[in-house]
């Protein structure tokens, strides 16, 4: 099995999501449970072959934090959004399926972006082109041009946002040229 | 947190009625929502958003209901790992629900896809004629590398070799 080292830096985040699962799991975050999750943590880490997910190995938590209320909120929007619309639109309801061609190339912004889009109101991931970073968005209520401009809008924002809080230092100079202001909210 | 602190237990007891009371409604807008949009892939919405929501209420309230510091970090883990595979569900039952046609065209304002996946199918074809072989049937869920079947491409950074 040859595979490329990543460095113990890059590795950390998953390592620690495996300690605070394995304290979750025995409700037991005593040091002693911990270091013995840990010890598990880096032998599950190196023999369960997986390809390496690359962290850029940045992550700005000041971003991070608003970015996490405006999601959570948006998780709420969506669920009366679709309450309301199975309740009084239902089968009359009209769809659309929008390509959206995302700026970065790495696995983990694509996947990333997939999973917020696919909480956030009215859109849902049904294809995924990892050659050209393409997603394929089925968005629920998209009457017209207009509403199909509005979600692509909404789900390259939310890539913006993404890359923001820990995309690499090359996507971010990206989205600096393309003249998103460093300062605009995470909010579409 | 005190027992005795009558008002704090009623309070509690009150914010927890209204969390699973609202955790069972996103429920019934899930169940409604399946039985009444048109297509398999707008009930993937339904299926997918407002469960998470209600399954987050639930869980909120039982953590004020039990008290004990050590519910939150499993309850936490239980949400978000909801988070990390609702989606990935969604998106293999919607990508299924695409290619065998579970869907009303009619009732979609834009398809961008479809072109796409149609090119697609069209180059696998003119693959298996130009193979034209025995053994041209397994090449049908084969890596097709630059082609919409994207996530089958081997990775390219991961170094997987023998």
């Amino acid at each position: 099995m040859s595979r490329r080292r990543i460095s113990f830096r890059t590795e950390l985040p998953l390592l620690v999501w495996l300690v605070v699962v394995w304290g979750a799991l025995w409700r037991d975050f005593s040091p002693g449970n911990l270091v013995f999750g840990a010890l598990i943590a880096v032998i599950v880490a190196r023999i369960f072959y997986l390809p390496p997910v690359e962290l850029s190995g940045r992550f700005n938590v000041l971003r991070a934090i608003p970015f996490v209320v405006v999601f959570l909120g948006k998780v709420v929007a969506a669920s009366f959004q679709v309450m309301y619309l199975a309740i009084f639109r239902g089968p009359s309801v009209t769809n659309a399926v929008v390509a959206v061609p995302l700026r970065s190339h790495s696995d983990l912004m694509v996947t990333a972006t997939g999973h917020v889009i696919s909480l956030i109101p009215g859109s849902l991931v049904v294809e995924v082109d990892r050659s050209t970073s393409t997603l394929y968005i089925h968005g629920l209520n998209v009457r017209n041009d207009s509403d199909t401009a509005k979600l692509r809008r909404e789900v390259q924002d939310t890539e913006a946002s993404l890359i923001r809080i820990m995309g690499t230092r090359a996507e971010m100079d990206a989205l600096q040229a393309e003249g998103w202001p460093a300062t605009r909210g995470v909010s579409s | 947190m005190t027992p005795n602190a009558t008002g704090v237990d009623a309070v509690i007891d009150a914010v927890t009625a209204v969390l699973l009371i609202v955790g069972a409604l996103m429920s019934l807008g899930a169940a409604i929502g399946l039985l009444r949009f048109p297509d398999l892939m707008s009930r993937m919405h339904a299926a997918t958003k407002p469960q998470v929501l209600g399954l987050f209420l639930v869980l909120a309230a039982i953590g004020l209901q039990l008290r004990e510091w050590w519910v939150w970090p499993v309850l936490l883990v239980a949400w978000i790992f909801q988070l990390l595979t609702v989606p990935v569900s969604a998106h293999m039952v919607g990508r299924a629900g695409y290619r065998t046609k579970h869907l009303h065209p009619e009732l979609l304002s834009a398809d961008e896809l479809e072109a796409v996946v149609l090119r697609a199918a069209g180059e696998r074809a003119a693959e298996k004629a130009q193979e034209a072989g025995p053994d041209a049937p397994h090449s049908r869920n084969g890596g097709h590398p630059g082609g919409i079947t994207g996530d089958s491409r081997p990775k390219g950074n991961g170094g997987a070799s023998s």
